[in-house]
């Protein structure tokens, strides 16, 4: 039945559409509410009582960008390590439980966050949580799991990335786009700087980092807020806060002075393609209308294949494109960024279409907003966040991602209304930062000219 | 954004079912004796509505290949009085959902529409489904895309690697080949091919439905009749059943890369066999999801040859395999697949272990009430129970069936069921040995 890939062809099938769109997400009205314990863990419960189902969240303030240089990959690799034995449990214990109780569990990792969770019946939050405080302080490596689980990453490294051109391409840009602050690094690491990752090295990481004061509990599913508290109490409340725990101190980005323009070949390449990405605010807390105006900006050129500038210009009247999108994510700790893409039709060199995507730019600054079109894109606003209320565990995940880039919950459920309140006039001056090629990265993604395909 | 574990994408058989303790569902029965199974949710005011036609893409006619996959993508590019653009922007101002999804055995629909553009919605979901436009616009368009596609796989080891190994088991049976099918074909695909495909495949005699969400049985009855009227009840066609005959081996595609990918596999069991629950037990424990399968303690815990491996059930309408995969460095593919071969034999000669029994059956049966939270999860599993020809209680009976596998059954069916001679590899790569 479900055997082969699944493949819509809005995405393209080339998983474009999987890093390039951006989220309308709004989460306004489910039912959050949060506490700190003592110790500084931040608490969260998102409520949502239709299955006896609960999501325990962990998040850690801290991820690849707050590696030491020449150490990338260590966020990553620590929470691989996680796994592994405490001094209660036995390598892969932790997840052997999980499994036993029908749940299941894993983690993330990204430049500004780590984050473990399990999803399990509602009468195992307990449970979940006192793993979870165990293994917050608790780890307990040896030289011969480092061995083994180094070996994981690399092969995780070469899956993901060095078999993916489009990946390599990705980092190559994103280490292009950053000059000086760490948001350059791949969070899966430099494969070098992997291969040299030590026990050393990753416990000075765990032990200043792993602590209740840099973290933030999120529960959310069949349970009250009065349920969580008690338990939170009882598991998280007796861990001691890290003594000297300074808050992030990260590298940021000088005045962007010059141009930049990569060019990206690989004999793997099959259908070629430009992206540029210009630096762009973030959301940040009580000031997230810049970020409410990308968004929206995002949505109006790229968002819809068929109905949006890019779209409409590129794929529908002219074929110059096969598919065209912008995006931009506004959750982030830093400076964040914003992109354009164009996959051009057979026939249309690149040079062409990146000239074909300055002019749509350029027309759209000239001709101004389509009132119907933002109209129908705060519909969709609307829309997303009583979709969004179906998924407990999406739900769960933006708050964490949200709250690690220091927004408040206030600023998360303002969201939506900044989304509903941005104005043509507004979209217009952020198009406008858009002719400034001095703060982006151009990309070419191509084949090897043809003497040197195979 | 790294997940650590490869959360297996659920490629298993959909072995559907539950204890949903507050969930109740209605079967509703509408036009000609169509069925939904409709499940009552309130508390958010949307609907998810989930349309399953059997067929598919073995529906598509000699020398069509890709036709109803190409059909598929066209069906939210115009309908009725709405072309393409206008039909997109419908969808925008109701901030409707409307995915199409095509398989070997079934093409499905899923739509999600708010309450309170519920008229408008449905309107524009009959429109889509029963007065498709089939342009000649986005015909060219979207075929310039599929056609992108099928390059790009060319050069995916992944995409070579299935490609390779389902024409190697199935040959010239429509499985053999890739449902959004080959350069030749969808170049020659013209609107008539399409319209065919769309008749071959929107049969009132092949629908399954299901609901979940802010809507009431008359509602949905009411609902269900003006859209299904109009799809017409026509004769099915059968596809041939396929009989597993290839012998073990490895296939060896050369491909530049760093790491090798594999996929693996051998005949199976079908989803109506008595041995099926063991199997399916047995399975769990040899490559099912999670870290603690065979496969990944030996492969990933103990050896770090993979980021992830996975051995699963396969099973179409007409040929039932048992499938695995994963990837692995050029210079370690070989060890791992001769572990991989190991642990087969190991299990087929020795079974497993009471703790192991136990622990798989604590997982699935634990597992399966988790797997009912959201309307559109729910949704979904509804309409696999109903394409599958599973009964309306069954998710009542479905854990004490896998309570009921024993140890004895578990070695009965490894030995049935694991050949590791027939095991037969495809390997996309440069591997050393």
């Amino acid at each position: 039945m479900f055997i082969y890939p699944v493949y819509s062809l809005r995405t393209l099938g080339l998983v474009l559409i999987l890093f390039f769109h951006s989220s309308l997400e709004g989460n306004s009205s489910e039912k959050v509410t949060t506490f700190r314990l003592d110790n500084g863990l931040q608490v969260v419960v998102i409520e949502d009582h239709r299955a006896p189902v609960v999501v325990n969240m962990i998040w850690y303030k801290v991820g690849a960008a707050d590696e030491e240089m020449g150490k990338s990959g260590v966020a990553h690799f620590l929470e691989h390590l996680l796994f592994k034995a405490t001094n209660k449990l036995k390598s892969g214990e932790f997840s052997r439980i999980v499994e036993k109780l029908g749940g299941s569990d894993n983690a993330f990792t990204s430049w500004d966050y780590t984050a473990y969770y399990q999803r399990v019946s509602r009468d195992h939050l307990g449970l979940m949580m006192e793993l979870e405080a165990d293994r917050m302080k608790n780890i307990n490596l040896t030289k011969l799991n480092i061995e083994t689980e180094r070996k994981v990453v690399l092969e995780e490294r070469a899956q993901r990335t060095d078999s993916n051109p489009g990946s390599l391409f990705a980092e190559q840009r994103r280490a292009a786009m950053y000059l000086n602050h760490p948001y350059g690094i791949p969070i899966i690491g430099w494969r070098h700087e992997i291969e040299q990752l030590n026990l050393e090295d990753t416990l000075a990481f765990y032990s200043e980092y792993y602590s209740p004061s840099s973290a933030i509990a999120i529960v959310a599913g069949d349970v009250t807020p009065t349920e969580v508290q008690e338990l939170a109490i009882k598991h998280y409340g007796p861990l001691k806060p890290n003594v000297g725990f300074k808050e992030r101190r990260r590298n940021s980005e000088p005045p962007h002075l010059a141009e930049r323009r990569i060019v990206f070949e690989d004999k793997r390449v099959s259908q070629p393609y430009v992206i540029r990405t210009y630096l762009a605010k973030e959301r940040d807390p009580g000031n997230q209308q810049k970020a409410a105006i990308y968004t929206v900006l995002a949505e109006l050129l790229g968002g819809n294949e068929t109905t949006s500038v890019l779209g409409k210009a590129l794929q529908i009247d002219t074929k110059k494109a096969l598919y065209t999108s912008a995006f931009y994510s506004g959750i982030s700790h830093d400076i964040s960024n914003f992109g354009l893409l164009i996959v051009p039709t057979e026939g249309t060199t690149l040079e062409q279409a990146e000239a074909d995507l300055d002019m749509v730019i350029r027309d759209f600054i000239k001709d101004g907003v389509d009132e119907n079109q933002l109209q129908r894109i705060k519909a969709q606003i609307r829309a997303s966040e009583i979709y969004a209320m179906d998924d407990v565990f999406g739900l769960a995940r933006s708050y964490g991602a949200a709250l690690t880039s220091q927004l408040s919950i206030e600023d998360v459920k303002e969201w939506p209304k900044l989304l509903g309140e941005v104005s043509s006039e507004q979209v217009l001056e952020a198009a406008r930062t858009l002719e400034d090629k001095k703060i982006a990265v151009t990309g070419w993604y191509t084949k090897l000219p043809k003497n040197e395909d195979r | 954004m790294t997940v650590l574990k490869v959360l297996m994408i659920s490629l298993i058989l959909l072995t559907f079912c539950s204890k949903l303790s507050a969930t109740a569902i209605t079967e509703i029965k509408a036009f000609d004796g169509v069925k939904a199974w409709l499940v009552e949710e309130h508390s958010i005011p949307f609907v998810t509505l989930e349309i399953r036609f059997k067929g598919g893409a073995t529906l598509d006619r000699v020398g069509k290949r890709g036709s109803v996959y190409f059909m598929s993508a066209l069906l939210n590019e115009g309908a009725d009085d709405l072309d393409a653009s206008a039909f997109a922007m419908e969808m925008e101002r109701l901030a409707v959902e409307l995915d199409f999804n095509v398989y070997q055995d079934s093409l499905s629909i899923s739509f999600k529409f708010l309450t309170e553009n519920k008229n408008d919605s449905i309107n524009l979901l009959k429109k889509a489904l029963t007065k498709p436009r089939f342009d000649q616009e986005p015909i060219e368009r979207v075929r310039d895309q599929v056609l992108s596609i099928l390059k790009s796989n060319a050069k995916d080891p992944r995409k070579i690697a299935s490609k390779v190994f389902f024409e190697n088991v199935f040959g010239s049976h429509p499985y053999g080949s890739m449902k959004d099918g080959n350069l030749q074909s969808v170049l020659s695909l013209n609107r008539e091919d399409i319209l065919n495909a769309y008749h071959d495949v929107f049969n009132r005699n092949q629908i399954f439905i299901s609901a979940v969400g802010d809507i009431t049985p008359k509602e949905l009855r009411d609902l269900l009749n003006e859209v299904v009227e109009e799809i017409p009840a026509n004769p099915v066609k059968i596809t041939d059943q396929v009989i597993y005959k290839l012998p073990g081996g490895n296939t060896v595609i050369d491909f530049d890369t760093p790491q090798s990918v594999t996929i693996f596999g051998h005949g199976g069991i079908k989803r109506t066999d008595k041995d099926f629950f063991s199997a399916y037990v047995l399975t769990h424990i040899l490559g099912g999801s999670g870290f603690g399968s065979r496969l990944m303690t030996e492969l990933r815990e103990k050896n770090g040859l993979t980021y992830g491996v996975s051995a699963y059930l396969a099973s179409w309408e007409k040929a039932d395999l048992i499938l695995g995969q994963f990837a692995s460095s050029n210079n370690t593919v070989m060890e791992a697949i001769s572990i991989v071969r190991k642990e087969w034999a190991a299990l087929a000669e020795r079974g497993v272990t009471a703790d192991e029994l136990q622990d798989a059956k604590t997982f699935l049966t634990g597992a399966y009430p988790l797997r009912f939270d959201g309307n559109s999860r729910i949704a979904r599993i509804l309409v696999g129970m109903q394409s599958q020809g599973l009964p309306i209680d069954y998710i009542r009976t479905r854990n004490a069936k896998v309570n009921s596998v024993t140890i004895e059954d578990i070695k009965r069916v490894s030995t049935r069921i694991l050949k590791e001679k027939n095991l037969y590899f495809v390997i996309v790569g440069r591997p050393t040995s």
